[in-house]
């Protein structure tokens, strides 16, 4: 019964299409992350938290009889300036102090966004529907739902953009300059507070697209940020910061991962097969790295 | 500057002392009122289901007052409620049972929303001998460990699905079925899970996918590839209104058929109303349904119950409030009986119960849970666009038939 998985070939199609369009959504999330965390030093508990933000602003468009898809457009524009005003607020304080300080500091504001989302939305488990029907694949033995299909589209819809407009425009250099060293581009001119505040600030967009992109395709609930950030920073931890290349594999790696461990350990293992391979690789990394004698940035 | 911040420190501390003197006088019944105590959530994450057993409490509380209240000794006392916020935190609870008891001086506990939480207040009213008539605590181990001062309303978490399974088999021909489960790893869900297996059991069926669901999970499609891989004949969910609602959405978008669906938490999921047609077909498990016909003098029938309660709050009852409301009707008539306000008295009261109630009869079991009344399953079913809950077992009640097999996906519009 346990390796069903190996006597139905479908079986494991199916398991590595629901794997790879999952994964690709959650390496949006992932490159977010990665970004500022790239740029700024900051490792972002509350990343989860804005993504379920992102997925309520779908979902309040849902309700007011708009078509949640709308939401990859205007969530991360009202999650732009949720995250610069996050920074003005709370991340300004943190940047270039103790990592510690930015993983408390931003722990605390996931549970504040927790609890602000309980009391606005809610504790109701929610959905928003896309009516986008399903593709049936191989005499209808593998089925996709289109939500997921589209979800995967727009996530790399975003990221290329992304990818062209930090290479291409006058503000993506500043932000790779900052990252290289933050110093020195202020030296040359660069106004680093204006780029952290725009890194954030795309960062939490990014959370956005995905969250309106989780309406559609999972469920919201105010307390599921958590498994997010988890899987966003494995992500990370594996593809290494300013990637993004290796970000989209180990994203996609990551989910067929998870159906994988799914099949084969049981459903219940899920979860915590992903966190023994956060363990693994954090070993495993440092292992490397005292062999090779050098830090990680 | 100093002298004045002692000074009000002093002013205060002589305010919070006067106050505890005077909450701890509030004992078991002050005046013409009975005390009752709640920790009740009402943030956090159970925050909608705790306000639906409040609003139950109140709705109890306001129509027994007003209806001449409770009569003891030849007197008529009427109930008020101390309530808590406990933040869905089990911890919290516990402290706050500890407080009503200690501090407010509470001698007759409500019961909070969830297993889980009562399961963490039980040892404190059990240790202060305190009775607790709660609504919402419905997993089996809260029966199991001997508690004396717990009486429940509910039926138990294992007799969820269990009528499920037997209409399974019934329409198999009297023949054994083959199950598909799975279950979120929590006390309630499984609980629910072990009905399954003693059902199966009992009717030679066999259980061929056994899946546990975490906590976290928001995505099912390994199970159900599974299910459509080794097609059940009944499959069986129940992981509270997350498992629901992703159950139903995966289901219809991975078009999987099965012929038969059961669940648990649908009407808490708003399933009719977030996934529309595609839920329908789907059997549920229940406490209550408004068209049942049990009556009492208070609130008159279930359906009196859902218009007067439609009037005060403004939604429709979930059978979280239904019952909620119950279990004050319990106490009354467990106060009148005793005609007494002591605790013990009140207890063997409670522990001799044989009522009717708008929401079902209640009769506790030595474990302390309610033994008198089986659960419903309703189907969903929909007419062009608006779906509903109809009940379609036990067939003493069933306002309509149980349709069997679900139709396929390709045959459904």
């Amino acid at each position: 019964m346990d390796f069903l998985i190996f006597k139905a070939p479908m079986l494991m199609v199916q398991a590595s299409l629901d794997g790879i369009l999952l994964g690709i959504l959650f390496a949006l999330i992932a490159y977010g992350m990665a970004l500022q965390w790239g740029v700024m030093n900051i490792i972002n508990i509350a990343q989860g938290d804005l993504v379920i933000l992102g997925g309520y602003i779908a979902y309040t468009m849902y309700l007011a009889g708009i078509h949640p898809a709308w939401g990859v457009i205007v969530a991360p524009i009202i999650m732009y300036f949720v995250g610069v005003l996050l920074y003005k607020l709370v991340i300004n304080k943190v940047v270039d102090r103790d990592l510690f300080i930015s993983i408390l500091a931003t722990f605390g504001i996931a549970i504040v966004f927790q609890q602000l989302m309980n009391f606005v939305f809610g504790a109701d488990v929610v959905v928003a529907q896309s009516e986008y029907g399903t593709t049936m694949l191989f005499d209808n033995s593998v089925t996709l739902p289109n939500s997921k299909i589209f979800s995967a589209f727009i996530s790399v819809l975003y990221a290329v953009a992304l990818v062209v407009y930090m290479k291409k425009s006058r503000l993506g250099r500043a932000i790779r300059a900052t990252a290289q060293n933050a110093r020195a581009a202020k030296i040359l001119g660069v106004d680093t507070e204006k780029v952290y505040a725009a890194t954030f600030g795309i960062n939490a967009a990014l959370c956005g697209i995905a969250g309106a992109l989780i309406s559609i395709t999972l469920t919201l609930h105010p307390y599921v940020g958590l498994p997010y950030t988890v899987r966003s920073f494995m992500i990370v931890i594996v593809a290494g910061l300013g990637n993004l290349p290796a970000v989209a594999i180990s994203g996609m790696g990551l989910g067929l991962f998870e159906e994988f461990a799914d099949y084969i350990l049981g459903t219940e293992f899920r979860i915590g097969a992903v966190f023994m391979l956060l363990v693994f690789i954090l070993v495993y990394r440092r292992f490397k790295l005292s062999k090779k004698r050098e830090y990680l940035k | 500057m100093n002298k004045l911040v002692k000074l009000f420190t002093i002013f205060i501390s002589a305010i919070t002392l006067t106050l505890a003197s005077i909450s701890s006088s509030f004992a078991k019944v002050e005046g013409e009122y009975i005390v009752l105590g709640s920790a009740i959530s009402l943030t956090g994450k159970y925050s909608s289901n705790g306000v639906h057993t409040q609003n139950g409490y109140n709705m109890a509380v306001e129509r027994i007052n007003k209806m001449g209240g409770v009569k003891v000794g030849g007197k008529s006392y009427k109930f008020e409620i101390i309530y808590y916020d406990d933040e869905s935190n089990p911890k919290r609870a516990a402290q706050l049972a500890e407080r009503l008891i200690k501090q407010d001086g509470v001698h007759y506990m409500l019961g909070p929303y969830s297993s889980g939480l009562t399961k963490a207040i039980a040892p404190v009213t059990e240790k202060y001998k305190i009775p607790m008539v709660e609504a919402n605590g419905a997993s089996r181990s809260l029966f199991t460990k001997g508690y004396k001062y717990l009486f429940a309303v509910l039926s138990p978490a294992n007799q969820y699905l269990e009528v499920a399974i037997d209409l399974a088999v019934e329409k198999n021909g009297g023949k054994p079925v083959k199950i598909a489960q799975a279950f979120e790893q929590d006390a309630f869900s499984q609980d629910v899970r072990l009905g399954i297996l003693d059902a199966a059991k009992r009717t030679g069926s066999t259980i061929i996918i056994d899946d546990k669901l975490p906590k976290e999970l928001n995505d099912m499609a390994a199970t159900l590839a599974k299910v459509k891989a080794v097609k059940p004949d009944v499959l069986v969910v129940s992981g509270h209104t997350k498992g629901a609602l992703t159950a139903i959405r995966q289901i219809s978008e991975m078009k999987v058929d099965v012929p038969m669906l059961a669940m648990t938490h649908c009407d808490a999921a708003k399933l009719s109303k977030q996934h529309g047609k595609k839920s329908e077909y789907a059997l549920c498990a229940s406490q209550w349904h408004k068209n049942l016909s049990y009556k009492d003098k208070f609130f008159g029938s279930g359906k009196k119950y859902d218009k007067d309660f439609k009037k005060e709050f403004g939604y429709a009852p979930p059978y979280q409030s239904a019952e909620s409301s119950a279990a004050l009707l319990v106490f009354k008539d467990a106060f009148e009986r005793a005609n007494s306000f002591d605790r013990d008295k009140v207890r063997d009261a409670l522990k001799t119960t044989e009522m009717q109630t708008f929401y079902g009869n209640i009769k506790f079991g030595p474990g302390g849970q309610n033994v008198a009344k089986p659960m419903i399953l309703f189907q969903v079913r929909c007419k062009g666009d608006v779906c509903e809950n109809k009940v379609v077992a036990p067939t003493k009640w069933a306002s309509d038939k149980f349709y069997h097999p679900i139709p396929k996906w390709s045959e459904r519009s």
